[in-house]
C-alpha cells in the first residue's frame, strides 16, 4: 500500500472522472484537475466565487463548479481550456446544481426550491420544471441515463413526474401514495422506482417505469419510519433502513420482506466474527531518543492500533439519544452494498463506533467492526469485496472475508482521515482531511512479491 | 301381694346370690341354678345350721346385724332378729327396687339422650361436610380471583407500557412536527424577506447563459423535434425497456423453477430408493409385509407417473402430485428413520454396548478431530491477523524504511553509474571504429581513383599500340577494333551489334574504374578466348559494370 503526498483541497470537494483517469479538487475558487497516476497537475482553473459543489460530466470532458452564494454555474472544459461557460442564475438564486446523464445540460434548482431550471449547453436552451419538492432525495436520474424522476408538490399532495433526458419530454406524471414524500431511488436496472415516505410514517412504495403501483410495504405504524433506502446493484434487493434500529430487506420478485436484520447491543448466538480495534500505546521514549522521536515527526503521537477478534457474547457501546429532539440519533441511517451484491454494510446511529457486514447469500451477519471512535465514512470497493472506513484518526481501517487491518496514514503533521472513497477501478482511494487530500494506491496482485 | 313380689324378690336374689361363694353348700347352688321352684330346697331340716350360719355370713356381708349368733344356746331363731334382718332385706330390697327404677329411668334418659347426641352429631357432620364444601368452593373461587387479579395487573402493566411507548411516540411525533414546522417557518421568513428585497430591488438580474461556443451531442447524432412521433417513440422504448425486464426475470425464474423440479424429483427417486431398500432390510423384522407390498405398488405408480410428470411441466396438477407424493415418501421415511432409532434404543439399553460402542467412540474420535480442526484454524486466522497487521505496519516504521530506502538507493546509483561508465566506454569504441572506416573508406577511395587512373593509362597505350594496325578506323571505331584486338579474336569483322555492344562497354569503362584488376584479367582473357561466347562475355562485362556501378555509387557515398 503506498500513500501519496499531501495536496490541499476545501469543501470536500474532490472527485475523479468517470473515466477514472483524472482528479478534480477544489482549492478555494480554483479548480486544479490532476492526472490519477502521476499526480501531475494537467488543469487550472480560476472561479468567480468559492466553489460550493463540483461535478464531472459523463464523458469526463467537461467539470461542473457551482457557486451557491453569487448563483453562478461555471463549466471547464478540459480538452479546451479556453473554452467557458457561465450560467448566472440571476436574482432567483442557486441551491443545488447537477449535470444530466448526457453532459450537455445542467440542471439548477432555484432558492426555495421555485423551480428546476434546465440549461442545455447544446443550444442555449432554457426548460422549466415547476414545483419541484425540496426533500431528503428528490431527483434521481436512472442508471442508464435515460429517465429523470422528480417529486413534485402541489396543493398539499405529492406527484412524480418521469422525464425523457433525451428531448426532457414529460413521460409520466402520477401523484403517489405518501403523506410527505422524502426520496425516491430508481433501481439499477431502471425499471423500478422505489419511493419512501418520511420518518413520521413507515411506507415505502414501488412504482413501475410506467407509473404502476407495484407494491406497499409499511413494516408498522405510528414509530418513527424509514430512515435510509438502498438498492442491491442486482436490482434484486431493496434494504430498508429504519428508526427502529432494524434493516428489513424485500426481494424483487414479490416485494415482501425476506429478512430482517436488528442491531443488538449484546451479540452472541452468531457465526459472526467481532473485530475490536485496539489501540497499542506507544513506547515511552527514553531521553537520548527523545530528540531523535521529535524529529521523526508524527509518529510520537501517534498510536498503533490493530485488531482483535473478540470472543461472544460482546458488548456493543450505546448512546441513548435524546427522547425530546427531532431526527434521534438512533436507527440505521447507513447501508451500502458491496459490488457485488453479496455483502451489506450498516450503521446504526446509537452505536456509532460499530459497522456491521451481513452476508447476503445466507442473510446472517458476517463481521461486526468495532472501533475506537464514531465510524465517519464507508465505502464498498467497486471492483473486490473490500470495505474501506475511517473514524476521524488518522488511520485507514480495510475489511475484506479475509480479515481486517487498520493501516496508519503516513503523513506530515497528522491527518485525519475525515471521509474516503474509491478510484472507480478499485485500485486506489482518495482520503479527505478536513482541508488536505491523499491517495493510497492498493497493491495489485502483481506487485505483491 | 307380698308373696308375688317376694317370689320374684327372691328369685332376683337367687339370681344375684349366684355369685357369692358357696363352698359348703354345693348342693343348694345346684338347686338354685334350677328354677325358683325349688327355692324351698334350700333349707331342709338337717341342713338347717348350716343355713343358718351361711345366712348369717350372708346378712353380715350385707351389712346388717346378724341373724344368728353362736352364742345363743338355742338353735331356735330369734324371731326378732330374723324379722329385723327380713324388713332391712326388704328394705334394702325396696332401696334396690328403687335405685332399680331409677337407673332404668336413668338409662332411658341417657338412651334417649345418647340419640339425641347421635341424631346431633349427625346434623353436625352433615353441617360440617357441607361447611368444608362451601370452604373448598370459596377456596376456589378466591385462587380464581386472584389469578384473574393478576392477570389483569398484566394487563394493566401492559397498558401502562403501552401508553407510555405510545406517549413516547406521540412526543417524538410532536417533538419532529415542531422542528418541520420552525424549519418551514424559518423558510417561509426568508422568502418573504427575499420577496421583500426582490420588490426593493430596482435592478433585477436576469437569468443568462455565456457559452463560447456551442457543444455537439454526446453521441453525435442531431437532435430531434418533439413531435408526437417521438413521444409514441419513447412511450414504446419505456416499454421495451419494462418487457425486457419482465422477460430476462421469467427466463431466471424458468431456470429456476425447472432446478427445483428436477431437485424434488431426484429427492424423491432417492427416497424411494433408500426406503426400497431399508424395506428389504427390515422385511425379516417386521410382521406388515401387507403395508410394504402396497407401498411398492405405490411407488412403481409413481415411477410410472414421474414419466407423464416430465411432460406436463406447467400443469398444476402434475405439481401437487410431485409435491404429494414427495411429502409421503418423506413421511414414510421419517416413520422408519423413527423406528430405526427406537431399535437402536432399545438394543442399547438391552444389550452390551460392544457393538454400540464402536460409532460412539468414532462419533468421539470425529468430535475430537473436528474441535482440534477448529483450534488450528483460529490460531492460523490469528497468526494470520498478526502477520497482516505486522506487514502494513512495517512500512510505516519509519527509522528502518528509510535507512533501507537509502540502502536501495544507493544500490541502484552504483549500478547505474558502472552501467554508464561501460555504455560510455562502448560509445567511445564504436567512434573509434566509425573514424576508422570512414578513414578507411576514403582510402579506399583514393586507391581507386588511382587505380582507375593506371588502368585508364595503360589502356590507352594499349590502344595506341593498336591503332598502328587498324589506323583506317574513326577514333571511335579505332577504340573498337582496339578492344577487338584486344580481345585478338580471329574475327576482325564487326557485326553493328557487337559494335554497339562495344561501345556500350567502352562507354560504360571510363565509369568502369571500380573493377577489380583480377576480374579485368578475367574479362579480357574471356573476350581473348572464345567468339562464340561473346554474347556471355559481354552480358558479363554488363553484369560487371552494372556491379561496378553499384560499387562506385557506393564509393560516392
Amino acid at each position: 500500500m503506498n500513500f501519496s503526498e499531501v495536496f490541499k483541497q476545501s469543501n470536500q470537494l474532490c472527485k475523479v472522472s468517470p473515466n477514472g483517469k483524472y482528479l478534480a479538487t477544489c482549492v478555494q475558487y480554483r479548480l486544479v484537475v490532476r492526472d490519477v497516476s502521476t499526480l501531475q497537475i494537467l488543469q487550472l482553473y480560476t472561479c468567480l466565487d468559492q466553489i460550493s459543489h463540483m461535478e464531472w460530466s459523463s464523458d469526463s470532458l467537461f467539470v461542473l463548479c457551482a457557486m451557491y452564494k453569487r448563483g453562478l454555474v461555471q463549466v471547464w472544459s478540459l480538452e479546451q481550456p479556453d473554452w467557458h461557460c457561465k450560467i448566472d442564475e440571476g436574482s432567483i438564486g442557486l441551491v443545488s446544481s447537477r449535470w444530466s446523464p448526457d453532459g450537455r445540460h445542467i440542471l439548477n434548482t432555484t432558492e426555495f426550491h421555485l423551480r428546476v431550471t434546465v440549461w442545455s449547453l447544446r443550444t442555449k436552451a432554457v426548460s422549466y420544471i415547476k414545483y419541484p419538492k425540496a426533500c431528503q432525495k428528490g431527483i434521481d436520474f436512472s442508471r442508464d441515463g435515460c429517465y429523470l424522476a422528480l417529486a413534485e408538490r402541489r396543493d398539499c399532495k405529492d406527484y412524480i413526474s418521469v422525464f425523457v433526458c433525451d428531448d426532457w419530454h414529460l413521460l409520466r406524471h402520477f401523484e403517489t401514495e405518501t403523506q410527505d414524500l422524502a426520496g425516491l431511488e430508481w433501481s439499477p436496472n431502471g425499471c423500478v422506482l422505489a419511493v419512501w415516505d418520511s420518518c413520521l410514517e413507515y411506507k415505502v412504495l414501488l412504482y413501475s417505469l410506467d407509473g404502476r403501483l407495484l407494491s406497499t410495504y409499511s413494516a408498522y405504524e405510528w414509530s418513527l419510519g424509514v430512515k435510509t433506502v438502498s438498492w442491491s446493484p442486482s436490482s434484486q434487493f431493496l434494504a430498508i433502513g429504519s428508526y427502529d434500529e432494524k434493516v428489513r430487506i424485500l426481494n424483487h420478485i414479490t416485494w415482501r420482506k425476506i429478512v430482517q436484520f436488528e442491531h443488538p447491543a449484546t451479540i452472541d448466538n452468531t457465526k459472526a466474527t467481532v473485530y475490536k480495534e485496539v489501540e497499542r500505546r506507544p513506547a515511552v521514549p527514553s531521553d537520548e531518543l527523545l530528540l531523535h522521536n521529535i524529529t521523526m515527526g508524527s509518529t510520537l503521537f501517534n498510536t498503533q492500533s490493530k485488531y482483535e477478534i473478540c470472543e461472544l457474547p460482546v458488548q456493543i457501546p450505546l448512546v441513548k439519544p435524546e427522547p425530546d429532539r427531532a431526527n434521534p440519533k438512533i436507527g440505521v441511517s447507513v447501508l451500502a452494498f458491496s459490488s457485488d451484491s453479496r455483502y451489506l454494510a450498516t450503521k446504526n446511529d446509537n452505536m456509532a463506533t460499530a459497522v456491521w457486514v451481513w452476508d447476503v447469500q445466507k442473510m446472517s451477519l458476517e463481521a461486526v467492526l468495532e472501533q475506537t471512535s464514531a465510524v465517519r465514512c464507508f465505502q464498498w470497493d467497486p471492483q473486490h469485496p473490500r470495505l474501506a472506513l475511517c473514524t476521524g484518526n488518522s488511520k485507514l481501517y480495510l475489511w475484506s472475508p479475509g480479515g481486517c487491518v487498520s493501516v496508519q496514514v503516513p503523513a506530515e503533521g497528522g491527518f485525519q482521515v475525515q471521509s474516503l472513497m474509491w478510484h472507480c477501478s478499485g485500485n486506489s482511494l482518495i482520503l479527505l482531511g478536513k482541508e488536505q487530500l491523499c491517495l493510497c494506491y492498493m497493491e495489485t496482485e502483481q506487485e505483491e512479491q | 301381694m307380698p308373696e308375688v313380689p317376694l317370689v320374684k324378690d327372691v328369685r332376683r336374689s337367687s339370681v344375684e346370690c349366684r355369685t357369692p361363694p358357696l363352698r359348703q353348700f354345693s348342693l343348694p347352688s345346684l338347686l338354685l341354678h334350677r328354677s325358683p321352684h325349688t327355692l324351698r330346697a334350700f333349707c331342709t331340716e338337717q341342713n338347717v345350721q348350716e343355713c343358718l350360719s351361711h345366712i348369717n355370713q350372708e346378712v353380715s356381708s350385707l351389712g346388717l346385724p346378724p341373724v344368728w349368733s353362736e352364742l345363743d344356746s338355742s338353735s331356735e331363731l330369734n324371731n326378732v332378729s330374723v324379722l329385723n334382718c327380713m324388713y332391712d332385706l326388704i328394705q334394702l330390697h325396696h332401696r334396690s327396687l328403687r335405685t332399680l327404677e331409677n337407673m332404668e329411668v336413668e338409662q332411658i334418659k341417657l338412651s334417649s339422650n345418647v340419640d339425641y347426641l347421635k341424631l346431633t352429631t349427625g346434623h353436625l357432620k352433615e353441617q360440617l361436610e357441607l361447611s368444608k364444601r362451601e370452604n373448598t368452593g370459596l377456596l376456589e373461587r378466591e385462587r380464581q380471583l386472584q389469578l384473574k387479579v393478576k392477570s389483569l395487573q398484566n394487563c394493566l402493566k401492559n397498558e401502562k407500557e403501552e401508553v407510555q411507548k405510545l406517549q413516547s411516540i406521540i412526543s417524538s411525533r410532536a417533538s419532529q412536527y415542531n422542528h418541520d414546522m420552525k424549519r418551514k417557518e424559518r423558510e417561509f421568513n426568508k422568502l418573504k424577506e427575499r420577496l421583500n428585497q426582490l420588490l426593493a430591488d430596482k435592478k433585477e438580474r436576469k437569468q443568462a447563459i455565456d457559452v463560447l461556443n456551442n457543444m455537439g451531442r454526446a453521441d453525435g447524432k442531431r437532435s430531434l423535434w418533439k413531435t408526437e412521433k417521438t413521444k409514441a417513440k419513447h412511450e414504446g422504448e419505456m416499454y421495451k425497456t419494462l418487457l425486457c425486464d419482465y422477460d430476462s426475470r421469467q427466463r431466471e425464474l424458468v431456470l429456476e423453477n425447472a432446478e427445483l423440479k428436477k431437485v424434488l424429483h431426484q429427492m424423491k427417486k432417492e427416497i424411494a430408493a433408500t426406503l426400497r431398500l431399508r424395506k428389504l432390510s427390515l422385511k425379516g423384522e417386521k410382521p406388515d409385509l401387507g403395508g410394504t407390498q402396497a407401498a411398492s405398488e405405490e411407488e412403481e405408480e409413481e415411477m410410472f407417473d414421474s414419466s407423464k410428470e416430465s411432460v406436463e411441466l406447467n400443469c398444476v396438477h402434475a405439481r401437487e402430485k410431485l409435491t404429494n407424493s414427495i411429502r409421503l415418501q418423506w413421511r414414510k421415511l421419517k416413520s422408519h428413520v423413527e423406528r430405526l432409532d427406537s431399535q437402536v434404543f432399545l438394543t442399547q439399553a438391552g444389550e452390551s454396548t460392544n457393538g454400540d460402542a464402536v460409532p460412539r467412540e468414532t462419533h468421539e474420535e470425529e468430535m475430537e478431530r473436528l474441535k482440534l480442526e477448529i483450534q488450528q484454524c483460529k490460531d492460523f486466522i490469528q497468526t494470520q491477523q498478526q502477520l497482516l497487521q505486522q506487514q502494513l505496519s512495517s512500512p510505516c516504521d519509519e527509522d528502518a524504511a528509510t535507512l533501507l530506502n537509502d540502502g536501495y538507493m544507493l544500490q541502484e546509483k552504483v549500478r547505474l553509474r558502472d552501467e554508464w561508465k561501460i555504455l560510455e566506454e562502448q560509445r567511445k569504441i564504436f567512434e573509434k571504429e566509425r573514424k576508422n572506416f570512414t578513414e578507411a573508406a576514403i582510402r579506399l577511395s583514393h586507391e581507386r581513383k588511382i587505380f582507375e587512373e593506371d588502368r585508364a593509362t595503360w589502356l590507352k597505350h594499349q590502344f595506341l599500340n593498336e591503332t598502328k594496325v587498324s589506323s583506317l578506323l574513326a577514333p571511335e571505331k579505332l577504340i573498337d577494333c582496339h578492344l577487338d584486338a584486344a580481345s585478338s579474336t580471329p574475327d576482325v569483322s564487326l557485326t553493328s551489334p557487337s559494335v554497339a555492344d562495344l561501345q556500350h562497354k567502352l562507354s560504360l569503362i571510363p565509369e568502369n574504374r571500380s573493377t577489380k584488376p583480377k576480374r579485368q584479367s578475367e574479362d579480357t582473357n574471356d573476350l581473348c578466348g572464345n567468339d562464340h561466347l561473346q554474347d556471355k562475355q559481354w552480358t558479363d562485362s554488363e553484369d560487371l559494370s552494372s556491379h561496378s556501378l553499384t560499387q562506385e555509387k557506393n564509393c560516392t557515398i
